[in-house]
């Protein structure tokens, strides 16, 4: 009777949106579970660590992973997962690239336990009492994870098989990649299941959007009425389709507001910032230094907007570690 | 990481690794006039011939951060004298934004520069190479890899929790 493939998923530091996009599959995640035995996702079924461990290695079909790697634990079960895991899949822009939660890496941990546990006016800490990975407490030991310095994509602690991308995942892609994965005609490694082009090319406006772009500064979603149909760079929003994959289905076009470049870059771009970065100082019109940096004014978040989700897959990876002041 | 990372031991025989991008109109021809001219400038730099400034994609310059350069030189024509009408200008938006991403990851200021140096300047060319590995000289190095993290007490858990 159990001879279905297994399949497994787990998360790591994540928000919850990649199991929730899972869920919805809806009527789909019945065929999904017809085709496949699920053993082991924490946030659905109990099974435990021990019972992951009990498995025999390369007996689950494919392990799917979402959430970056912050802790000692993540690591651990991301290596457990990939023993026991013919193929292991990061799930989602933060296994695939960092994510969200890499923009901590412009901190460090010092600097994140102090503003959380210290520092934030609505906690209440008088004896400033920080997480440790062992606390001796009347005579027993409380033990917690260790929190590191530098969140990592699933890829910058073991290896990955292929990528769904996405914050979070669309069940169109979801469903074409385990899909594939079911059909036994497997892509090569390092694959992300998605199309190879951008999302410009993929893009319901692509036809407004002018050959030369000329802009004199960005605008900010909530600063300007934004036309539906009209290509959104060229209304000068800061839209990240240039440089990110397609497949999503356009859905933040569609919903009129900018893509903010969830999907990561195609296969042939090394940073996604970096190659964002250049096309869009490209676009401003300005040509002197100071009408440069007015222009550039108008960007006031460059990391947040260009690493949003993949500060810890960039070339750079993380703020530079000798100077960062807490 | 809480505290300053000592300057490594090596730094004593240490020199800066600069990786300079030329343009083949101009910076390139500085260099090669001061080569010809017999000038004396440092020789930190690695040069990368481009055909413009404005070639030059924000992604070299991280990757060669990355790769273990301590800081990166490009040079280009100055404004009005683009072999392309105005590569230079597009490097110049290229350079300002990268340098605003660059100062928020903690590369200091002077490890990236862009210089206007025509064919005729190579006395500036040789002027700038100075003075940037003077810079860098008193910076020390990039030291960008990410450094592996170890719990020692993660090791220990395994007695506590048997």
């Amino acid at each position: 009777m159990s001879e279905k493939p297994k399949v497994a998923f787990y998360w790591c530091s994540s928000c919850g949106g990649c199991e929730e996009a899972v869920v919805d599959l809806a009527e789909q995640i019945l065929d999904v579970v017809a085709a496949v035995d699920i053993v082991f996702w924490p946030v659905a079924l109990d099974f435990k660590k021990a019972d992951v461990e009990a498995m025999e290695d390369g007996s689950i079909l494919a392990a799917f992973v979402n959430g970056a790697i912050r802790t000692t634990e993540q690591e651990e079960m991301a290596h457990l997962l990939r023993r026991k895991a013919k193929v292991l899949v990061a799930f989602g822009s933060c296994a695939h690239m960092g994510g969200i939660p890499a923009l901590g890496n412009l901190w460090d941990r010092d600097a994140i336990f102090k503003a959380v546990y210290l520092e934030n006016p609505s906690t209440e800490n008088p004896e400033g009492t920080l997480p440790s990975v062992k606390t001796r407490l009347n005579g027993q030991y409380l033990t917690l994870p260790g929190f590191y310095d530098t969140v990592r994509a699933l890829d910058q602690v073991t290896t990955v098989d292929y990528y769904i991308p996405g914050c979070a995942p669309t069940p169109n892609v979801i469903a074409d990649a385990v899909q594939t994965l079911l059909s036994g005609d497997l892509p090569p490694v390092g694959t992300v299941l998605t199309p190879d082009i951008s999302l410009c090319e993929d893009c319901p406006r692509l036809e407004s959007k002018p050959q030369d772009l000329s802009l004199e500064s960005f605008k900010r979603p909530h600063e300007v009425l934004i036309d539906e149909e009209t290509c959104l760079l060229a209304q000068g929003l800061l839209c990240m389709g240039p440089a990110t994959r397609a497949g999503c289905g356009s859905l933040c076009i569609n919903g009129n507001m900018p893509c903010t470049g969830c999907f990561g870059p195609t296969s042939k771009v090394h940073d996604q910032g970096g190659k964002y970065l250049s096309a869009i100082a490209s676009m401003l019109s300005a040509l002197e230094d100071d009408d440069i940096d007015a222009a550039l004014d108008s960007i006031p978040d460059p990391i947040g907007t260009f690493y949003r989700y993949g500060l810890a897959s960039s070339l750079l990876r993380r703020r530079k570690t000798t100077s960062v002041d807490a | 990481m809480s505290e300053p990372m000592a300057v490594p031991q090596e730094a004593e025989g240490w020199e800066p690794r600069i990786v300079a991008f030329f343009c083949n109109w101009c910076t390139y021809l500085a260099a090669d006039l001061a080569g010809t001219s017999r000038m004396k400038y440092a020789p930190n730099a690695r040069v990368i011939r481009v055909m413009c400034s404005g070639r030059i994609d924000p992604q070299f310059v991280m990757q060669a951060l990355a790769g273990g350069a301590d800081g990166v030189l490009i040079g280009g024509c100055h404004f009005g004298d683009c072999h392309y009408q105005s590569g230079n200008h597009k490097a110049a938006r290229r350079f300002r934004l990268l340098k605003r991403v660059l100062l928020d990851m903690g590369i200091e200021e002077e490890r990236i520069r862009l210089e206007w140096i025509s064919a005729a300047e190579a006395d500036k060319l040789r002027d700038v190479m100075t003075e940037m590995v003077e810079q860098l000289q008193a910076l020390g190095p990039l030291q960008l890899e990410v450094p592996n993290e170890e719990f020692s007490e993660v090791g220990e858990l395994a007695e506590v929790t048997a």
